[in-house]
């Protein structure tokens, strides 16, 4: 087998860390090579030193492409020679259509001016290729965020691509978009595409790599080929967190004690459309140390569910009545939640969880400042002892409390958020994809954080898209469709199959 | 890393510490390079107590309006509207005072009632109907400008009566013996001191130097990155002698103008606000993520609406302050002066995107303009000049601002 892509030794310093410690990466031609680790092992510099982000010279060192050694010195020259990177974030830009994007900076035009007709006869072709039947000019933003994704890609296609990078591609996609966007991976190595995917999620890897390279600490540790078999979950899991992950969910004795939040009768109008409900009769308990999982593709109306009943923060006229330990509390504003002892993590904690520029002391004590103020006056004192206590309880790994979020990885920042809700002192949590982005160690970390919380007598309601993670943590799991609960499963009947054909069932009667 | 920082040696973490407050220390330096600059160009004319005296007063309008428009900025707004209600109020004034002879304090609460409602009336736009400041702002600027123009029929209306002229013009009396202002002055070899003058200048040096100290002594309780020590010394040294310097002139002329202490309680009174309270402490919030700071139960609306409000009450009191220093109301005042006031906020280290901006940035940024147009007025640099060396001085505080950013990141 011919090597496309073969980095050797590269070394990357910044100042005071060393990112990348001699790391070598071999990517056969027309293969899927993973590439896994922790957040802050070095998968994101790799890859920057591999588009030309990191100019030649900025590392040691050598990159050698389809054959001859390659010095990138922009971006501009590694995607000449067709290596293309999708990254977690995507960059299409919503208010152009998808013909617009897919050339983006690569238009069709003759002198300046545009060939629509060529431009749309080459997008349907190119989505056609990637599975997306919606029209070259429907608007992106009218998309989910798995169609997106897709267009993503055949941007990627519609430029000379020999090397497909995917960058966490199916973090926040749903099982069914990701499962998707694999398949399209697989069709695509069949046509002969060499891609490299970088994940956290150990099954999807296993679906599609051929091989696996394993970093670690900025070093490279293992490199497996699934052809002779050695690609195991626990295998990788062992290499990225460099000791043995016994269990992947950390056990809890199951203890349900009084009701604490009862939900009834919960409907919620569409914000912009008055007409359509978006949760239809929702009905709901949770107990004292209980955690219940609320499963369901994207789009099924979970975030909108928990934000509605969070100070009616997804907007939209609300019905129904929300009882804490028996008795109905207002909810109609965030303080009202606060008050009547709700929190809500957000799904998306960039934009909606954390002020990114400001220190994680200030975010940390963000929904619960009367508690370090006096008469509206803040004992900053006081302030930082609470952030402090969190940062060690949490094991949120800053070097001081006054860093600004924004420098903190994924993973440490989830921990800022679940800190800042856990001092607003709460009775029952809503954890919205509480694990999103984050890699293994703090996954683990969180689960242990959830089963403390049950442990203190506090209820979770836990939204996830990782069936997995939702089977291995809670109680109880209810289904949602379409904006209503579909129905409820115990710990001991629930599985992915039967969650699955509680949502399919349902979507064929309607 | 954090190991990294720990241990790295002292000179490491000096320019680490520079690196991360050069924007503050900055500020500083660029405020004294430009006044020794003209201290130098102008003969010493500079520093001479009557025109360092004129000099706080010309500028104190611009420094009262900056507070509030560094609060609207760090809210995520922006206010264009209040050059035009400070003369609005202004005229108001004028026509309460000289043409319907309402009496003076009366007259004066009117008038700041009324900014209040102004601020109330575009903000209520602004923070329940989502309408950009920008536009709302605009279109308050044109109608404010035509109110005065309406109010004052396209006349000028003076002259105030004494009582009203002191609030820029006069100065506070001294309270001590004379014979012990005349002693310090033979000691000095001054005509004559204001003891107050002086007095306060040390208060205030002993304080800032107390809160300082306190502030230290504080982090290093919590283990907070603190100044190096070296640095410390020497910032508040440069602070401490520039308050008494300043203090002295002033004493060695008229003694402390009314405006200043106007000026000087507003500032402290809006530097405690935003930097000790909670209400500081949301409106920063709202500014860096406005729907996080909704999702953590901090009631958004009301903290714009009463970012307006509070700069339409500052914009009257500038106005009023502006009318009795000019002693007559006419239809332009005020005219383009909001650009003054939010370049001030910007070379004060304000950023556009809201949530970052700290009081005494918008006062030394708005100090800084003032030097500016205050030497080169002296050195007989045209107008024509002098606009555009302001115009550069803002686009360079703002490119320092971002090629800092940049070179962090």
């Amino acid at each position: 087998m011919t090597l496309l892509l073969e980095m050797r030794g590269i070394t990357k310093t910044f100042p005071g860390v060393r990112a990348l410690d001699n790391v070598n990466l071999r990517v056969a031609e027309g293969e899927i090579h993973a590439v896994v680790g922790e957040n802050g092992a070095g998968k994101s510099t790799l890859m920057k030193v591999l588009s030309g982000v990191y100019p030649a010279g900025s590392y040691e060192g050598e990159i050698h492409f389809a054959g001859e050694l390659a010095e990138f010195q922009t971006i501009r020259d590694s995607e000449a020679k067709g290596i293309i990177i999708i990254h977690q974030e995507l960059a299409l830009v919503p208010l152009l259509s998808i013909a617009e994007n897919l050339f983006l900076g690569n238009e069709i035009a003759r002198r300046g001016i545009i060939q629509w007709n060529e431009v749309n006869r080459q997008a349907r072709r190119l989505l056609a290729k990637v599975g997306v039947s919606d029209q070259p000019e429907t608007r992106v933003e009218k998309l989910g965020v798995g169609k997106q994704q897709l267009v993503e890609i055949a941007k990627a296609l519609a430029k000379n691509v020999r090397l497909l990078i995917l960058d966490e591609p199916t973090a926040a996609l749903s099982e069914s978009d990701s499962a998707a966007l694999l398949d399209l991976m697989l069709e695509l190595k069949a046509q002969g595409m060499t891609q490299i995917i970088i994940s956290h999620k150990l099954n999807e890897v296993r679906r599609v790599a051929d091989s696996l390279t394993v970093l670690r600490d900025g070093g490279t540790v293992s490199t497996m080929s699934a052809r002779s078999g050695e690609i195991t979950e626990d295998r990788i899991v062992r290499d990225m967190v460099g000791r043995d992950m016994a269990q992947r969910y950390p056990p809890r004795t199951r203890q349900a004690g009084k009701s604490l939040l009862e939900v009834r009768n919960w409907n919620v109008r569409h914000p912009d459309f008055p007409d359509r409900l978006s949760i239809r009769d929702v009905s709901f308990d949770v107990r004292e140390g209980e955690v219940v999982g609320i499963a369901g593709l994207m789009g099924a109306g979970r975030t909108e569910l928990a934000m509605s009943l969070f100070g009616r923060s997804y907007g939209g006229d609300t019905t129904g009545t929300v009882l804490m330990r028996g008795e109905e509390v207002p909810v109609a504003t965030v303080s009202d939640a606060i008050k009547a002892g709700l929190a809500y993590v957000t799904e998306d904690r960039k934009a909606l969880g954390l002020i990114l520029e400001e220190p994680v002391q200030r975010n940390i004590t963000l929904a619960n400042l009367s508690a370090v103020a006096e008469r509206g006056l803040l004992n900053e004192g006081r302030e930082t002892q609470v952030a402090e206590r969190y940062r060690r309880s949490m094991k949120i790994r800053t070097p001081s409390v006054m860093q600004k979020v924004v420098n903190l990885s994924g993973g440490n920042q989830q921990k800022v958020v679940l800190s800042k809700w856990l001092f607003a002192q709460p009775d029952v949590l809503i954890l919205d994809e509480p694990t999103r982005g984050i890699d293994v160690g703090a996954k683990f970390e969180i689960y242990g954080l959830i089963n403390e919380l049950s442990a203190q007598g506090k209820g979770v309601v836990m939204i996830s898209s990782e069936m997995p993670e939702l089977l291995g943590m809670c109680d109880r799991i209810y289904v949602m469709n379409e904006g209503a609960f579909m129905g409820c499963l115990s710990a001991e009947e629930a599985s992915q199959e039967r969650i699955m054909s509680m949502i399919v069932s349902n979507m064929e009667t309607v | 890393m954090a190991e990294a920082t720990e241990t790295a040696p002292t000179g490491q973490r000096m320019r680490d510490y520079l690196s991360n407050h050069l924007r503050e220390y900055g500020l500083l330096v660029a405020l004294i390079v430009v006044m020794v600059f003209f201290q130098i160009t102008t003969n010493g004319t500079l520093l001479r107590p009557v025109n360092l005296t004129n000099l706080l007063l010309q500028n104190s309008y611009i420094v009262i309006m900056a507070l509030g428009m560094l609060i609207v900025i760090v809210a995520g707004h922006i206010d264009l509207s209040v050059g035009s209600v400070m003369g609005f109020v202004g005229a108001l004034a004028a026509v309460l005072i000289v043409s319907m002879g309402v009496p003076i304090l009366v007259a004066c609460a009117i008038c700041i009632v009324m900014g209040g409602l102004i601020g109330a009336a575009q903000g209520y736009w602004i923070a329940y109907w989502r309408i950009p400041s920008f536009i709302v702002t605009l279109a308050g600027m044109l109608v404010f400008r035509g109110l005065s123009l309406w109010l004052l029929q396209g006349q000028s209306l003076g002259p105030f009566p004494r009582e009203f002229q002191v609030i820029s013009t006069g100065f506070i009396a001294d309270p001590f013996p004379a014979g012990l202002g005349q002693a310090l002055a033979g000691l000095f070899g001054e005509r004559n001191i204001n003891v107050l003058a002086l007095l306060t200048g040390v208060v205030a040096a002993a304080l800032i130097v107390w809160l300082g100290v306190k502030k230290r002594v504080a982090n290093r309780v919590y283990n907070v990155p603190e100044e190096p020590f070296a640095f410390f010394v020497l910032r508040n040294a440069v602070v401490v002698v520039a308050l008494v310097f300043v203090t002295y002139k002033l004493a060695s002329f008229r003694g402390l103008p009314n405006v200043l202490l106007t000026m000087g309680i507003l500032t402290i009174l809006y530097a405690f606000i935003t930097e000790k309270t909670v209400l500081g402490r949301q409106l920063y919030a709202v500014g860096g993520n406005q729907k996080a700071a909704k999702l953590s139960g901090i009631k958004t609306e009301r903290l714009t609406f009463m970012a307006f409000v509070n700069m339409g009450v500052l914009a009257a009191i500038a106005g009023l302050v502006f009318a009795a220093r000019l002693n007559t109301a006419t239809p332009r005042a005020g005219f383009a002066l909001e650009l003054d006031v939010i370049a001030a906020a910007f070379i004060g280290g304000a950023s556009m995107s809201g949530g970052v901006g700290r009081i005494v940035g918008a006062v030394v940024g708005a100090l800084l303009m003032g030097v500016l147009n205050n030497g080169m007025s002296i050195m007989g640099i045209g107008i024509d000049y002098q606009q555009m060396i302001k115009g550069l001085v803002l686009l360079a505080a703002v490119i320092f601002d971002v090629y800092n950013k940049s070179k962090k990141a």
